[in-house]
């Protein structure tokens, strides 16, 4: 008997997401290609976040050249919630806010301590001239 | 909420409001967007289980950072807060080479004055000490969230944001090659 459109994907192994959930791997099973079974923390991740019934829907939202990237940022982003339930990736994003604020004060000192140093140049050069 | 109306999750989820409603807090009836929105992305019980697991006074900013993350992946389905992420890198970058030149500059100045007019430490490095902000420090829990000035209005309103191509970032913040991000 053919095992028919119930194909295992890959060399006879089920994707991550299908192992997880323990159902079979169809041949066009919308996880497999981001999901291998070689990372299971990758899909455990997004499915604790997520829900496999929410990924699936927001992979199949995007076009397929732009599902890995889709699966990608989904995998970060349930990662970094998992790591900080409270702000998640939100976390990340207020702290390279600090870096920049910070960064822009020390460019704006910076910049006037070179104006000051410059202006007492030119204010040595002027003494050095008799005026 | 209690006797009175029904929190916007219930709404949605069109179930009695318990008095002690773990979303009730979070979720006022007079913004049904936001209840909607966060369950559209992560789902009821997801949130639920999240905001379960989290001690009272951290439950807030746990809703507002899910609702803005929940927000950013309607807006952008393919890199959600990941565009932005990785637009603020790429600014931390450029302002770290403008700092670089200025910092060059002082030194051409400096070299050019006289030692007994040169300060004792640059200023740069004084600074650099303090500068880095460590690893997240909210204990406070103040300043958790992204500040508009900073983000462009695409993030600020969530629009798509297809035309950034993100780096893959990893939780401290930096770069790493794409082909790394999983």
């Amino acid at each position: 008997m053919p095992i028919g459109k119930f194909m295992m994907s890959g060399a006879g192994s089920r994707c991550a997401a299908c192992r997880y959930l323990r159902r079979r791997c169809s041949k066009d099973c919308i996880f497999s290609p981001h999901f291998p079974s070689s990372n299971p923390q990758r899909f455990a991740y997004v499915h604790k976040i997520y829900g496999a019934s929410n990924v699936a829907k927001m992979l199949q939202r995007v076009s397929e050249f732009e599902r890995s990237h889709a699966a990608d940022s989904l995998h970060l982003e349930a990662k970094c919630r998992v790591e900080d339930p409270v702000y998640g990736c939100v976390g990340l994003i207020s702290r390279l806010q600090r870096q920049i604020h910070n960064l822009e004060s020390e460019i704006a000192m910076t910049r006037a301590l070179v104006m000051m140093y410059e202006s007492s140049l030119d204010r040595r050069k002027g003494s050095a001239n008799g005026h | 909420m209690g006797g009175n109306s029904p929190c916007a999750s219930c709404k949605l989820l069109r179930r009695r409001c318990a008095k002690d409603c773990i979303f009730a807090p979070y979720f006022p009836s007079n913004d049904p967007h936001r209840f909607a929105i966060v369950h559209k992305v992560f789902g009821a019980s997801t949130i639920s289980k999240m905001l379960q697991e989290l001690p009272i006074h951290q439950r807030a900013d746990a809703v507002n950072s899910l609702v803005y993350e929940a927000n950013s992946r309607v807006r952008d389905p393919v890199y959600g807060c990941l565009g932005a992420i990785s637009y603020l890198q790429n600014q931390v970058a450029q302002l770290q080479m403008q700092l670089a030149v200025v910092q060059a500059e002082i030194l051409c100045i400096q070299v050019q004055q006289e030692p007994m007019i040169l300060p004792s430490q640059p200023p740069a490095a004084a600074m650099e000490a303090g500068m880095m902000d460590g690893p997240m420090d909210d204990k406070s829990g103040l300043g958790g969230f992204p500040h508009s000035n900073v983000l462009p209005s695409q993030y600020l309103s969530f629009a798509s944001s297809s035309d950034v191509t993100p780096c893959g970032v990893s939780h401290e913040g930096s770069f790493l090659g794409h082909d790394t991000v999983s």
